[in-house]
């Protein structure tokens, strides 16, 4: 199931280079994503909430000596691989008409990548979730340098050599842990008691990997560049799918691997978590690029995700992971209301628009949702994430909870400003007075997102159920003391 | 006294290619240059032929009184010698007819390197050494002008010429120191006789020895001929010396650090981690200005000669078993890299060298592009790319004999070296097309460049099991 799930996209890809022609590239590329929605939804459908830790389990020593072809999910894995099973053909849909060259190319880089990014969640096996963690490297490169906006090369080559640089070691620390374990399982690292000292610099290696990919203040500056340049799609991927790798990261290896570690190196993450949350507020609050605002906003929220992952707690370990799954949704959905805008102006300058209310009703009501949801008000996906974070926090440390509320209010004023700036104030300018609102591809794109915010904002518990044994488990793990709920 | 017949069945390979190449030389002579394709073509069958020797399994032999050895060890290594060179001759066939170099001796003179080759791997005395080190060296100087007319190449040749020599005779000297204070040229002797902490003289000497193989695999400070000599040497030439020499000379090293100054490890291991350190380093750093895709090859195999060298540094059975797999997996890449610079050719039919001359190539021939790309994140190291693993294995190694220092300078050099190879993907495929390019001119080629790719994309990856199974059964049989 796993296998046909990550094996389907790369076999459509090689189809769509043989075949070629750029309608038939769409169409293909849409089927298969839509197949690999259905399948990621029947996968959710089997998930036993209460069942073994890892489901779905299938093991080929193809790879021997080195790995081995090793998959299986938790909970917390099944709701991302279904969050980038969901995302996949909306990008499909957001990039029909606004990519013009090369089409199968672009079409088989993304279905490359919904390949990779499936392989990294659904790995038992450390050397192949490295394989799909770095592979992912390769297809977003391609994107953002073949695809991309005027500074594409500078911003391809930022993304690729930063990102690598931090997984590369990593890797060395993956290989010290293979070679004193003696195993590549996952499953096995993650009851495997590691040596206090060396877990210090095991995490520290990690870090370096995870806080790039988050990314956490001061490693976060490739994310603005890479989402600037990338096209709509690349970017609705890059917040929506590869951010959430560096918090997949930090649960799956480092805070159960290195509980020691964890607990002892909390203070770097908290410091960092505060400095993001206010610095990249205030940031964002100047912005005049629409998607430059939109980016440091993401990193804002990934540092909710990382105070919220390293209070240690349930609350707070949850909370990550919803804020993680609606930031998915919303600021890939906030991504594609610029690029709605930006495919009929071709600027993503933020003065050059305003009173868009007037003439792009259904725009603005759209848009308004987002950025609600972004703000994390009640009755939205954001709120839920937020609310479990800062409750985690607190147990945790309530200065730092002080500080990211402040953050909180932050991110509200700029995404406010934002929305008012956009779509209030008078339509003055001439070119925007022709703007059209949305069409009926674009409604189809937005209508399954808005609606998946509403449902997680309301009823949360379907996303809950799935992440309480593996979260308990991982808390467990920290916190041996504290009973496993 | 071993009996003759014996020493002859084990050397059964090199007679092979001996008997061969004499029998080339008279075809040619006797025909004229009109038959270099029919030369070529029998070359490969000869290579084909000796390489069938490789396959029996017959446990290791020392030929004429432990002058020469045939083990697992060698084998792997004449598989990938044999196979280089093979491929080297072939590449070269459209190239030679179109500068008008086709000349029947390229390919005796490859073969005979070749056979240089094969005695280097499988010396197991100093001067059998040295034999095969001089017989493949003087057929590289000549292959390196095989283009008279061009002065580049008669430079390239004459560079190469002066500086080799320099290195034999730095090799030739500390052959005599050893043994002056060893007392012995065999293997076996030195093994037994020499230990830490012996005498000054004899460390001299083995200082030297390690010189003059570094210069062979061009490994930091001995490397300065390499770009210089790729740049001049014609294409299919500098192909030849990325691959198979490199291979050779690598194995060469490891057999004499490992078994005739095994007992000096904790010696040599310095060295050889200051030099793959130094080449990382320098290769990685060097790269990045170039602008000649031949040049930024060498740099690259500079690169790479440093990453395998860490295996040989941490001194163990998996560190060799690690280089042999580096050296397996870095000849495919180097000769599709080279083939691809060979299919290099403007509007009119004119090579090109140039980075630049590169630009829009994804656009002009999209299959051709992507074979050099999966070639540069090959060599550049990223999964699930095949040139990931045995970058991986070699880090392992350093990592289990607790050397992290190599393996951390290692990894972050690697990320060094991505920029450049990234900076080919980018001219190819981000940039503006520059010209035109002349379609393929050689269906044979084409087809390499095939299954090189195809070996080094994500379907290679199911041959590391295999592969690495018989890098270590090879670097087993060596070690006692």
């Amino acid at each position: 199931m796993l296998s046909l799930l990550i094996l389907l996209p790369l076999a459509a890809a090689l189809l769509i280079l043989a075949v070629g022609g750029a309608e038939r590239a769409r169409w293909i590329a849409l089927g298969t994503t839509a197949i690999e929605f259905a399948l990621g939804l029947t996968l959710w459908a089997g998930y036993d909430n209460a069942g073994a830790r890892f489901q779905f389990v299938e093991k080929l020593d193809l790879f021997a000596p080195y790995f081995s072809w090793h998959l299986g999910i938790d909970g917390i894995a099944l709701l991302l691989i279904v969050l980038s099973v969901f995302l996949m053909p909306i990008c499909i849909l957001a990039s029909w008409t606004s990519i013009e060259k090369r089409v199968p190319e672009y079409m088989a880089a993304f279905l490359l990548m919904e390949s990779l990014m499936i392989g990294v969640f659904a790995s038992l096996d450390l050397f192949l979730f490295y394989v799909f963690f770095e592979g992912g490297l390769i297809p977003m490169y391609l994107i953002i340098g073949i695809w991309g906006g005027a500074r594409r090369i500078y911003a391809s080559y930022k993304f690729f050599l930063y990102t690598l640089l931090g997984s590369v070691l990593m890797l060395l620390a993956m290989m010290y842990m293979v070679n004193v374990a003696g195993t590549t399982n996952i499953a096995t690292l993650l009851t495997y008691d590691f040596d206090p000292d060396v877990q210090t610099w095991l995490w520290l290696a990690f870090f370096a990997s995870f806080a790039v990919k988050m990314p956490m203040w001061p490693f976060h500056t490739w994310l603005p560049d890479a989402h600037v340049e990338a096209p709509t799609a690349g970017s609705v991927i890059l917040a929506g799918v590869l951010l959430k790798l560096g918090g997949y990261g930090f649960l799956r290896f480092s805070l159960p691997m290195f509980p020691d570690a964890s607990h002892q190196l909390v203070w770097i993450v908290f410091a960092l978590s505060m400095i993001a949350v206010v610095y990249t507020s205030l940031v964002a609050l100047v912005q005049e690029d629409m998607k430059k605002l939109i980016a440091y906003s993401s990193v804002a929220h990934m540092a909710f995700v990382t105070a919220g992952l390293f209070a240690l707690n349930t609350q707070g370990i949850e909370g990550s992971i919803i804020t993680m799954l609606s930031h998915g949704v919303v600021s890939g959905a906030l991504f594609l209301c610029v690029g709605v805008v930006y495919d009929r102006l071709h600027t993503r300058e933020i003065a050059r628009y305003g009173g868009l209310a007037a003439n792009m009703p259904k725009f603005a009501l759209i848009f308004m949702l987002f950025t609600m949801a972004s703000v994390g008000l009640p009755g939205t996906s954001g709120f839920v994430g937020e609310f479990l974070v800062l409750i985690g926090a607190y147990k945790a440390s309530s200065w730092m909870t002080l500080v990211i509320l402040t953050g909180i209010i932050l991110g509200a004023a700029y995404a406010l400003f934002l929305y008012r700036r956009v779509i209030f104030g008078d339509l003055t300018k001439d070119d925007l007075k022709q703007l059209t609102d949305l069409s009926p591809r674009e409604i189809a794109i937005f209508v399954p997102l808005a609606a998946v915010v509403l449902w997680m904002g309301v009823y949360p518990k379907p996303f809950l159920d799935p992440i309480h044994k593996p979260v308990a488990e991982i808390v467990a793990r920290l916190n041996p003391s504290v009973e496993a709920r | 006294m071993q009996p003759l017949l014996s020493s002859l069945t084990i050397i059964a390979p090199e007679l092979t290619l001996t008997v061969g190449a004499l029998s080339l030389l008279l075809i040619g002579a006797w025909v004229g240059d009109r038959s270099m394709a029919l030369l070529t073509w029998l070359g490969v069958g000869l290579y084909a032929a000796a390489g069938l020797w490789m396959l029996d399994d017959a446990p290791r032999a020392l030929a004429f009184d432990g002058l020469y050895v045939s083990d697992r060890f060698s084998q792997f290594l004449k598989i990938l010698i044999y196979g280089g060179s093979a491929v080297a001759s072939l590449m070269a066939l459209p190239y030679l007819k179109r500068t008008r170099t086709a000349k029947f001796e390229y390919p005796v003179l490859l073969m005979l390197g070749t056979l240089g080759m094969g005695i280097m791997v499988s010396a197991h005395d100093l001067l059998t050494l040295y034999i095969g080190l001089e017989l493949q060296s003087l057929a590289a100087y000549v292959l390196a002008a095989f283009h008279r007319r061009e002065s580049r190449s008669s430079e390239a040749g004459l560079k190469y010429f002066v500086l080799g020599a320099l290195a034999s005779g730095i090799l030739l000297y500390g052959v005599s120191l050893i043994y002056g204070f060893g007392g012995s040229t065999g293997f076996a002797a030195l093994a037994a006789g020499l230990k830490s902490g012996t005498s000054m003289g004899v460390l001299f000497g083995m200082v030297f020895v390690l010189a003059g193989l570094a210069f062979k695999i061009s490994a930091v400070p001995f490397h300065m001929w390499t770009p210089d000599v790729y740049e001049g040497a014609p294409t299919p030439v500098a192909a030849f010396f990325a691959s198979a020499p490199k291979v050779a000379g690598m194995g060469l090293l490891i057999r004499v650090s490992m078994e005739a100054f095994g007992g000096l490890a904790t010696d040599w291991q310095q060295i050889v981690a200051f030099t793959a350190v130094a080449s990382m380093i320098l290769g990685a750093v060097g790269a990045i200005g170039q602008t000649n895709v031949k040049r930024l090859l060498a740099y690259s195999s500079i690169n790479n000669i440093g990453f395998a060298l860490i295996g040989l540094a941490t001194a163990t059975s998996s560190g060799i078993a690690a280089v042999l797999f580096y050296m397996a997996v870095y000849i495919v890449m180097t000769l599709g890299s080279f083939l691809v610079v060979m299919q290099m050719r403007d509007t009119d039919g004119r090579a090109v060298e140039t980075l630049a001359s590169l630009s829009g190539l994804a656009r002009s021939r999209p299959g051709l592009a992507a074979a050099m790309a999966i070639f540069m994140f090959s060599l550049a190291g990223i999964p699930p790319l095949l040139g990931f693993w045995p970058k991986f294995s070699v880090f392992q190694s350093a990592v289990q004999a607790d050397l992290f220092a190599l393996a951390i300078i290692g990894v972050i050099t690697s990320v060094v070296g991505a920029y450049y190879y990234l900076r080919i993907i980018k001219t190819m495929y981000f940039d503006e097309p520059a010209g035109g390019y002349a379609p393929s001119e050689s269906r044979i080629n084409s087809g390499l460049i095939g299954v090189a790719a195809i070996a080094c994309s994500p379907l290679g990856m199911l041959a590391i099991g295999p592969l690495a199974t018989a890098a270590a059964a090879a670097a087993q049989s060596m070690l006692p």
